[in-house]
């Protein structure tokens, strides 16, 4: 149970972090925003409450890991890392540019604080898992976080990977699925419905729970029950918005892949209080 | 040495040896149960070292690991997706993965998880696919991978080896163990013939030269090696001196040792148990048309899937036997000429 000025502080965080992603996006002049905006908030409270890491050691073997199998948000992490100190901000204005150390989806060796590759969707659950066995085979107490897409679910790859992680009770993973219910091509529910995403999940036996992913608090508390749970693996499905916080990027699919033009970024910057 | 004479040798006296697989050798050794009891001792020595495989442990040979480290062993179930992904994350959090099942599914169902978890980001992860090739047999076309070589040479960061045989195999597997980064290595299900007798000094990136030759050099890969000695045994008789080369790195290849053959002995015979497109074959002619062009025969599956069958009828049915590679170097010597 977070205190209220610790939610308020993460709240501005996570504003902060909403002002960096528009920034590194526009000056990339391509990218992915709205899932980005979605992922922010569950991201923030992962990295600057619930998640054991170490910003001057980003190798720390006892560190908790983190998986971001919807790549595509990899400019909310690369916000999160910068804020937490692994690289300096001024780096995120070099996204996507010939050779940067950020990628366009996230490299494990290219970018500090980054523990896997990923950005071919579906693949990240599985790498979870086994980061997971991992750590359990040598001991230790660190834990498994992975943010996967509602669109990306629509892999099969990521079934095989539920079913594994349930089978090896693997209870030191916890998954967060961003589910704004938009991808690329529309509505998830129309482009190809997955849902409901509860009882699937419920149903490869794993344990559920279903958040706002924009309330700081109820996330914070879902990753609490997802740490106390024994012999299963969590998976807490954040109901998100895409394009969350920037009113004409709200629940719009065509911010899926486009960033914000200088005119939007001026305006968004406005709505976020920060101009 | 004439053609004359070779040519009257070679129509009249070799057909009846040709099915006779291993006829100069009488050791065999299935190169999948060699990975199985190395895998085992590397198990013993380091207790990183995990398996994984994808519910065909017992025919990969993965079961003997699992039943010595129940607890570092991880059966995938027929989910070779998952089983590559979750390989990439034990080997992200220190562990050294060898994940198992058949070449078919390996290099083809896997291909992008082993693209995108494990050759991308350089983990060090071992693909041991076994049942590679048209020896595999009876299951048919559809579970005989004649293209996987192709397909994991193509890739960046890659390491790609096949063995001739069980001791080569046992030195392969420990290679790859030392090595950090990802390999992919191409294993039988059929007993072949032991090639390297006294054990085998394997290095990632040397072939070894196991006979030596002046006329031509016999170029070749996994169970086609055992075939090349046969040949080249058979082609003495013919007074042709041929060279064999083994090269049980695909990649890195062993570039000096192909162009110091094509230097010396001036024509090249490649041969593998799979497609001619792409493989072993392929890796030669790029590294002989832009280092020293010389005159070469690829023998190997023509662009086409295999089909139920023995072994030995498919190797002789698909010309990869040693009588097919004594009519190869016949063939590279008229081009030499």
């Amino acid at each position: 149970m977070l205190n209220e000025d610790a939610v308020l502080d993460l709240e501005a965080t996570a504003r902060q972090l909403r002002v960096e992603i528009l920034k590194m996006l526009n000056s990339a002049r391509s990218g992915h925003t709205g899932g980005s905006l979605s992922a922010i908030d569950v991201m923030t409270v992962l990295y600057f409450h619930q998640m054991r890491h170490d910003p001057s050691n980003p190798r720390w073997e006892d560190r908790d890991r983190f998986v971001l199998s919807k790549g595509h948000a990899a400019p909310a992490l690369y916000a999160c890392l910068a804020e937490a100190g692994y690289f300096s901000r001024d780096d995120l204005k070099t996204l996507r540019r010939l050779g940067s150390h950020l990628q366009g989806h996230p490299d494990m060796n290219k970018t500090p604080g980054v523990d896997v590759c990923t950005g071919s969707l579906g693949q990240g659950l599985s790498q979870a898992v086994g980061l997971a066995m991992a750590l359990r085979l040598s001991g230790k107490s660190s834990r498994v976080y992975t943010l996967l897409g509602d669109g990306e679910v629509q892999e099969g790859q990521v079934w095989e990977a539920a079913m594994a992680a349930a089978h090896f009770k693997l209870d030191n993973l916890c998954a967060i699925l961003d589910m704004n219910g938009l991808q690329i091509d529309g509505e998830v529910a129309k482009v190809m419905n997955v849902g409901p995403l509860g009882p699937k999940f419920l149903g490869f036996n794993w344990h559920v729970l279903e958040v706002d992913g924009h309330d700081i608090q109820a996330i914070a508390r879902a990753l609490d029950d997802a740490e106390r749970t024994e012999g299963q693996p969590t998976m807490i499905i954040a109901r998100t918005i895409k394009g969350k916080g920037v009113p004409f990027f709200e629940h719009k699919a065509s911010y899926h892949g486009v960033p914000p033009s200088d005119e939007e970024l001026s305006q968004a910057l406005e709505h976020l209080g920060h101009s | 040495m004439t053609m004359c004479c070779f040519r009257g040798f070679a129509f009249t006296n070799y057909e009846s040896r040709i099915t006779n697989y291993g006829f100069f050798m009488s050791e065999m050794i299935a190169t999948r149960d060699a990975y199985g009891k190395a895998l085992v001792e590397l198990g013993r020595e380091n207790s990183r070292v995990v398996a994984l495989d994808a519910d065909l442990s017992g025919s990969t040979k993965t079961a003997m690991f699992g039943k010595e480290f129940p607890e570092r062993f991880f059966n995938a179930g027929i989910a070779e997706a998952n089983m590559v992904g979750m390989a990439a994350g034990l080997a992200a959090g220190g562990m050294i993965p060898f994940a198992s099942t058949f070449a078919v599914f390996a290099a083809g169902r896997a291909f992008e998880q082993i693209r995108q978890s494990l050759a991308y980001p350089k983990l060090n992860v071992k693909v041991v696919a076994t049942h590679g090739g048209i020896t595999v047999g009876e299951d048919g076309g559809s579970h005989q991978s004649v293209e996987d070589l192709a397909i994991m040479r193509a890739l960046p960061n890659m390491t790609v080896l096949c063995p001739a045989d069980g001791p080569e195999t046992a030195a392969a597997i420990r290679a790859a163990a030392a090595y950090h980064g990802p390999v992919y290595i191409r294993l039988g299900r059929s007993k072949v013939p032991v090639v390297f007798e006294g054990g085998c000094d394997f290095a990632i990136g040397r072939g070894a030269t196991l006979r030596d030759g002046s006329d031509l050099t016999f170029i070749t890969t996994g169970l086609m090696t055992a075939q090349a000695l046969d040949a080249a045994k058979i082609l003495e008789e013919g007074n042709v001196s041929a060279r064999v080369v083994h090269l049980g790195s695909i990649k890195p290849l062993d570039v000096d040792l192909v162009l110091k053959a094509a230097r010396e002995t001036g024509a090249v015979v490649t041969a593998e148990e799979h497609s001619v497109v792409g493989g072993l074959g392929g890796a030669v002619c790029e590294v002989l048309s832009e280092g020293y062009p010389v005159p070469v025969e690829r023998v190997g599956l023509r662009d086409v899937f295999g089909q139920s069958g023995t072994a030995e009828e498919l190797l002789a049915h698909y010309g990869l036997t040693a009588g097919h590679l004594v009519e190869a170097a016949e063939r590279v010597l008229q081009k030499k000429k």
